[in-house]
């Protein structure tokens, strides 16, 4: 077995490595905690959080990759050395190997949500040779269990897991005092809303585990039209959303900061070139620049086919591509609040005072005005995501998104959209994309109306 | 006023060069004028002579940016570059891969791309704007609250949600309206209704939210306090101040929208089947079309300078404040 890092996977991992670098100094901060702890004072935030927690649960969870060791090496007697040689399997992530019986119970075609046999009729000729037209029974599913059974017992293991992982938590909140703090928990009397981020916490993973658990004998939501696991699928979708909304605000950060601190700090000639710049850049129609990108970017890969060596490298380096394309066009608007706000901030009495006192101008930006622009960093962070998340699915429907063989809402959405035509209807594959989609994005949207209340120092009045 | 609106243009040109240059740069540098003739001209038996003549016919045989072998200011202006950036310029698109005028392509299909845009446009103009001041006029109630609720939940749902939706709802399920297609007359309607709807209900979430912040500033305004006290009845706040004062920050969004409306919806144009420049830039992108796309793109940004400018002007009408 050996771990392969591809290029999202370093950039997800350093993503985390900076999070939990930035969380450890906000936590030496007392204004930084207190402002979070109001964010998460509402139980909406709170429940929005852990939502989003799970999906970047899955997230992590797929962004460890590795091959296998085949065990049965193949011998050939020819070339003796060859056998010699561990075999490799695919790359696969944890995520696949959790899932795996879901990648193996490949069906000839459509199914329903937990049915137990083909969606559309097929031409069977049996014994006695006569012709007929039947629902062929699925491969892969166990037909002598019993579902409501099976359902109450997911459901009753689900629940227990949750307060299982509850009471952990709460010992390593309260120790001793527990008996107490789950009372205040109850009632709901607690500063944070723990009851609320509780029973979230107990919902999903109700849901997670009872899904789990019914695919082993069912497909909980149905099949594509070559028979793929649409939950699998789903699933795996989740890491795309996530990265492309997460990684291109990490891409287009630095260059909005910079150049929207530089432009509204020193002045003259370097304010008009970074005006130029993002005025230049956000007057051509977004989508087609993306498009033009991203077209640039399918004949330079098709060009140096050298870069990859599976297909999988190859939907990542375009994945990676796609976020870089993205980041590109999507800096020119938080740069331009940046600028407008540093010279704001640039003219008041504390700055002129270090100016006068000798203070470098770097000292001035991290001491003075990095400080005080992180509130519209943050807004543009959280506010950035949904939308990102949503033109993914736009941008795979239009052409130039992630690569057609990468698991993505969009691809799901792109590929069923034709099947709603049929008689009868295909609708559990867009249906599935959609709904996680939307409580992805739902979350995001309420955490980040939120943040932008509590933090947006315009909101205080 | 005039001299200022000229000065705004001089200005747009530079940030049109570099719009050219940046297209430029994305389509020659990783696509050489090789191999476009290569595969134009289909991969099997292309002797040089017939790469050359296609690059010949095309113009794509000079240099890209720098020309040695010319002298004086030619060396820079004899340079495909050059050559592309002026034919832009003039409005020559020039011709598709598919040996199609481009120009003539853009001015047909206009029309039933603003055909669908400016109707959704105003319609969903009104529609947001009263929602916002009705949501405003009963703030903090029950009302607000749970509209705010639904609000969010409209701008979580992917338009392609709305679209595919809709269309099983209405045409597929109801047999209300045709699934697509389009008819560049009064009986078209039928095709418009759909599309207007959806794009107008997709909309509304975000649209809504946003006015309505804008009132929410302008309400707790030190003059809309001394209309209260001068005995103004709330609506007459709403309607005489606030929506009066609104208007500023609206401008700002809005008029820089409407130029742009003539290269219609990338998304709703496809699904719709409507023969406009939305479908027509989608057909492009998949069919790698680069002259297309090119045209698309200086025509989205000249489109999009011209929206600014108009937002400068409309200013001067709107707020006496400002003085040109």
């Amino acid at each position: 077995m050996i771990f392969v890092m591809l290029w999202t996977d370093i950039l997800v991992w350093v993503l985390v490595a900076a999070v939990l670098f930035l969380g450890w100094r906000v936590s030496r901060s007392d204004q930084v905690k207190k402002q979070w702890h109001t964010v998460f004072k509402s139980s909406i935030a709170m429940a929005s959080a852990i939502v989003l927690a799970f999906y970047l649960f899955f997230t992590l969870l797929d962004s460890v990759h590795l091959r296998l060791s085949l065990e049965s090496t193949k011998t050939s007697t020819k070339q003796v050395q060859y056998s010699e040689q561990v075999q490799y399997s695919e790359i696969v992530s944890l995520l696949d190997l959790i899932l795996e019986h879901n990648i193996e119970s490949t069906e000839r075609t459509y199914s329903a949500p937990f049915a137990l046999s083909e969606y559309t009729k097929s031409i069977v000729v049996d014994a006695q040779g006569v012709t007929q037209q039947v629902h062929i029974p699925l491969k892969y599913v166990s037909i002598d269990g019993d579902i409501v059974a099976e359902s109450i017992k997911a459901i009753f293991l689900g629940i227990g897991l949750s307060i299982l992982l509850i009471v952990l938590h709460l010992f390593w909140r309260a120790g001793s005092g527990i008996k107490d703090t789950l009372v205040l928990i109850v009632q709901g009397k607690t500063e944070l809303p723990w009851r609320t981020a509780y029973l979230t916490f107990t919902v999903l993973v109700t849901i997670f585990t009872w899904f789990y658990l019914l695919s082993f004998d069912y497909h909980v939501l149905g099949t594509d039209k070559v028979g793929g696991d649409v939950l699998y699928q789903s699933l795996k979708s989740i890491r795309t959303g996530v990265l492309i909304g997460i990684l291109t605000t990490l891409i287009m950060l630095p260059v909005a900061i910079i150049l929207g601190v530089s432009a509204g700090l020193f002045g003259g000639w370097v304010d008009d070139v970074i005006q130029y710049l993002y005025t230049t850049l956000s007057s051509i129609p977004g989508v087609l620049l993306i498009a033009a990108g991203v077209l640039s970017m399918q004949v330079m890969m098709s060009n140096n086919p050298t870069w990859f060596e599976s297909t999988i490298e190859r939907s990542d380096l375009r994945l990676l591509f796609l976020i870089l394309i993205l980041g590109i066009t999507s800096w020119t608007g938080l740069c331009r609040l940046l600028r407008a706000e540093t010279l704001k901030i640039s003219q008041i009495e504390y700055v002129t005072a270090a100016k006068a006192f000798g203070v470098s101008k770097l000292t001035i930006i991290r001491r003075h005005i990095i400080p005080n622009l992180m509130h519209i960093i943050l807004i543009s962070v959280v506010l950035d995501f949904s939308g990102l998340v949503l033109a993914e699915a736009v941008l795979s429907y239009v052409g130039v998104g992630v690569d057609p063989t990468m698991h993505s809402w969009g691809n799901m959405i792109n590929q069923a959209r034709l099947e709603m035509a049929r008689e009868p209807m295909v609708w559990w594959s867009l249906f599935s994309a959609f709904i996680f989609m939307f409580v992805l994005v739902l979350a995001a949207n309420l955490l980040s109306d939120r943040v932008q209340k509590v933090l947006d120092p315009r909101n205080k009045s | 006023m005039f001299a200022y609106i000229l000065k705004r243009i001089l200005y747009a040109i530079p940030i049109l060069i570099g719009v050219n240059l940046i297209t430029f740069m994305l389509f020659f540098m990783v696509n050489s004028p090789e191999d476009m003739a290569r595969s134009q001209l289909g991969a099997k038996q292309v002797t040089p002579q017939m790469i050359e003549s296609w690059k010949e016919e095309r113009g794509y045989d000079k240099p890209l940016f720098i020309n040695y072998n010319a002298s004086g200011t030619s060396v820079l202006t004899d340079t495909l570059f050059v050559k592309e950036s002026v034919k832009l310029f003039t409005f020559d698109f020039g011709v598709s891969d598919s040996n199609r005028n481009i120009g003539a392509d853009i001015q047909v299909r206009m029309g039933p791309s603003l055909g669908i845009a400016l109707p959704t446009f105003m319609i969903a103009l009104i529609t947001n704007i009263s929602l916002a001041l009705l949501l405003v006029l009963f703030r903090g109630s029950v009302l607000d609250t749970s509209m705010m609720i639904v609000a969010v939940m409209i701008m979580s749902i992917s338009g392609l949600f709305y679209i595919i939706a809709g269309q099983v709802l209405f045409s597929k399920i109801w047999h209300w309206v045709p699934i697509s297609g389009y008819e560049s007359s009064w009986e078209g309607i039928k095709f418009i209704i759909l599309p207007v709807m959806i794009g107008v209900f997709a909309g509304i979430g975000s649209g809504v939210r946003w006015y309505r912040s804008i009132f929410l500033e302008q309400i707790n305004q030190d003059y809309v306090r001394t209309a209260r006290a001068k005995g103004l009845s709330e609506l007459s706040v709403l309607f005489g101040h606030v929506l009066r004062n609104g208007m500023l920050p609206i401008l700002t969004g809005v008029v820089v929208v409407i130029p742009t409306l003539f290269m219609g919806s990338l998304i709703m144009e496809s699904f719709f089947g409507i023969p406009g420049l939305g479908s027509y830039t989608i057909d492009a992108i998949n069919s790698q079309d680069f002259a297309i796309v090119k045209a698309m793109v200086f025509l989205g940004s000249v489109l999009y300078i011209i929206g600014l400018i108009l937002t400068d002007i409309s200013y001067t009408i709107f707020d006496p404040r400002v003085k040109l």
